[in-house]
């Protein structure tokens, strides 16, 4: 069912009232999201996952190992993972330096360091300190700490951020960004924040009323009209994209993606590097040729790839960019009077103007 | 007689029967006090209503059920013959068995109450940090525990010093070996020596109120540092 490298996870049964049937696999490596509207049981199927849930039939394999089967169920205990709690959960009768070890190998058997992990975290300044006399931000950035210390095979975080308010966020998602770049550890993560999915996440699993939508890369899914993040009026498309040039007179970053070049205003990029742009929806509009004397820095060749209808004004257009439409996937969102004037169809060559392109931060 | 040769004996067997007492009920309180905050089971009720029952019982009722099973006809009467005894009522061992029985609710339930009050989630927050059972239950449900500990070791040692009827059953009155203070001051009353009884039940008196006035300041105290 699952060959090495591999993370596969099959679940059914009953939790509480609600009824679990969840199935997914997602490779070993990266930030896969499980992401879903509260109460579709994404927390459970990480429970289950972590073995603190014991659901009546499951099939949970990782890498080859198998934690749950008919006949096995390994306790959360043997179960090489990191959990990250939606609160801190430190244990508040160890200090912050007890707490970072409890989990931690010998001190000789480490592979991690522990001055790497405090530093990552920033926590240079806490580790003497007790968890009463930590910030929400301190404590979850401790936690997490804590169990990178445990050397998982397997993070599985819960919502780290939800119980945090806006600034105390900001002050933690730079170290998940450093986390998400400095190892190599396989991330299962919790969320219901479409903003956090689309900084982090290399793949993501749609969950809803307690089943699997869909399960694959991210913008696969963003792209894809028949499930409702395509569909979403915020709706958007993430994409990799590797920094061509940066011109520091006018402030302007020039990044790669398959089938074009996409010029926008950001801070200062070095070549080379690889960086995560995401652009809605709504930015972009269609013309049937290269439109001349617009304001518009990014008019690239494209072809639709598909249209659907969306409410009774709209229709929401798949685009692959480049003449041959051999790139990557974006969504327009047009007007259906638009769309008829235009005499648009699938398969067409167009022009796509697109208005915006953020950065995520780093 | 000097005074003091005739208090002291009662006194000192006292604290010698609630100490050891005491100790026999953490040793013993502390599994199922465990064992009971983690299950959820109707089996759970039937333990815990058997635990405390002591609490509504008549301490004769349980005296006399304690002398019967002590007695030479009962099991305390078969152990005992293991060392030559005939009977396990009316010695010091007698008394420690009635008194961890007769004390067991008021130490058990301290401890479930702290280890229910801890959650779920710091067992589980080990558990996912590769610690076992055992090392959860000594590292992270002991630690945090230890208030209720402190606070069903003074119940426990302090419903001990107190008892009577229970003692007076299966142990009656020997000097030296079952005469306990309670049963003492009953004697002094009985034989008309007041001042004897006065002593020892002001005695009794401040003992309980300090009991109670130093618990209320460590669960203050607890309370401010869990905050």
């Amino acid at each position: 069912m699952s060959g090495v490298g591999e993370i596969a996870c099959r679940l059914s049964g009953a939790i509480g009232g609600f009824h679990l049937d969840v199935a997914f696999q997602t490779p070993a490596r990266g930030v896969t999201a499980l992401f879903g509207p509260s109460g579709c049981g994404k927390t459970s199927v990480l429970r289950c996952i972590a073995g603190l849930h014991r659901i009546g039939d499951g099939d949970v394999r990782v890498s080859g190992e198998i934690w749950q089967d008919r006949a096995t169920f390994l306790p959360t205990w043997r179960r090489p993972i990191g959990y990250v709690f939606q609160e801190a959960s430190l244990f508040p009768h160890l200090s912050v330096r007890g707490n970072l070890l409890y989990g931690a190998p010998a001190a000789g058997a480490r592979s991690v360091s522990f001055d790497e992990i405090v530093s990552l975290l920033g926590l240079e300044r806490l580790v003497g300190r007790m968890p009463l006399n930590l910030s929400g931000g301190e404590r979850q950035r401790v936690a997490i700490g804590r169990a990178l210390l445990s050397e998982p095979r397997l993070l599985l975080m819960d919502e780290p951020l939800a119980a945090l308010d806006r600034v105390t966020k900001d002050e933690i998602l730079p170290f998940l960004d450093r986390l998400h770049a400095q190892l190599s550890l396989p991330i299962l993560y919790v969320s219901h924040d479409m903003q956090e999915v689309e900084r982090f996440a290399d793949r993501i699993a749609l969950l809803e009323s307690g089943k699997v939508l869909a399960s694959g890369p991210l913008a696969e899914l963003q792209s894809d009209p028949a499930l409702p993040l395509a569909r979403a009026r915020e709706a958007s498309v993430s994409l990799d994209a590797r920094v061509v040039s940066f011109d520091i007179d006018d402030g302007l970053a020039t990044l790669h993606v398959a089938g074009g070049d996409l010029t926008f205003p950001s801070g200062r990029l070095e070549a080379g590097q690889m960086r995560r742009i995401r652009i809605g929806a709504s930015d972009i509009s269609l013309a049937l040729s290269r439109p001349i004397g617009s304001t518009i820095l990014n008019i690239l060749p494209a072809r639709i790839a598909s249209a659907t209808p969306l409410q009774t004004s709209e229709m929401l257009v798949v685009l692959r960019l480049g003449e041959q439409g051999d790139g990557e996937h974006l969504l327009a969102r047009v007007t259906r009077r638009s769309w008829t004037l235009l005499q648009l169809a699938e398969g067409a060559s167009i022009f796509a103007q697109i208005k915006g392109v953020s950065l995520a931060p780093r | 007689m000097n005074l003091i040769d005739d208090i002291w004996p009662p006194v000192r067997l006292t604290i010698e029967l609630a100490s050891l007492s005491t100790l026999i009920l953490l040793i013993v309180g502390t599994p199922i006090a465990w064992r009971l905050s983690r299950s959820d089971t109707w089996l759970k009720h039937v333990v815990m209503a058997v635990v405390a029952m002591p609490l509504v019982l008549p301490p004769t009722v349980l005296g006399f059920y304690l002398l019967v099973l002590l007695g030479p006809q009962g099991p305390g009467g078969a152990l005992a013959s293991l060392w030559g005894g005939r009977t396990l009522a009316f010695s010091f061992t007698g008394l420690v068995i009635g008194s961890v029985i007769y004390s067991l609710p008021f130490v058990v339930q301290p401890i479930h109450n702290a280890f229910r009050a801890i959650g779920e989630r710091p067992l589980e927050a080990a558990a996912t940090l590769r610690a076992s059972p055992a090392r959860t239950f000594w590292t992270v449900a002991m630690p945090l525990a230890r208030p209720g500990f402190l606070t069903a070791a003074m119940l426990g040692f302090a419903h001990t010093v107190g008892e009577f009827g229970v003692v007076l059953m299966i142990g009656g009155n020997i000097p030296g070996q079952t005469k306990v203070l309670s049963v003492a001051i009953f004697d002094y009353v009985e034989t008309s020596r007041w001042r004897e009884a006065n002593i020892l039940a002001g005695g009794m008196a401040v003992f309980a109120f300090a009991v109670i006035l130093t618990m209320t300041l460590l669960e203050r105290r607890a309370a401010r540092h869990s905050a």
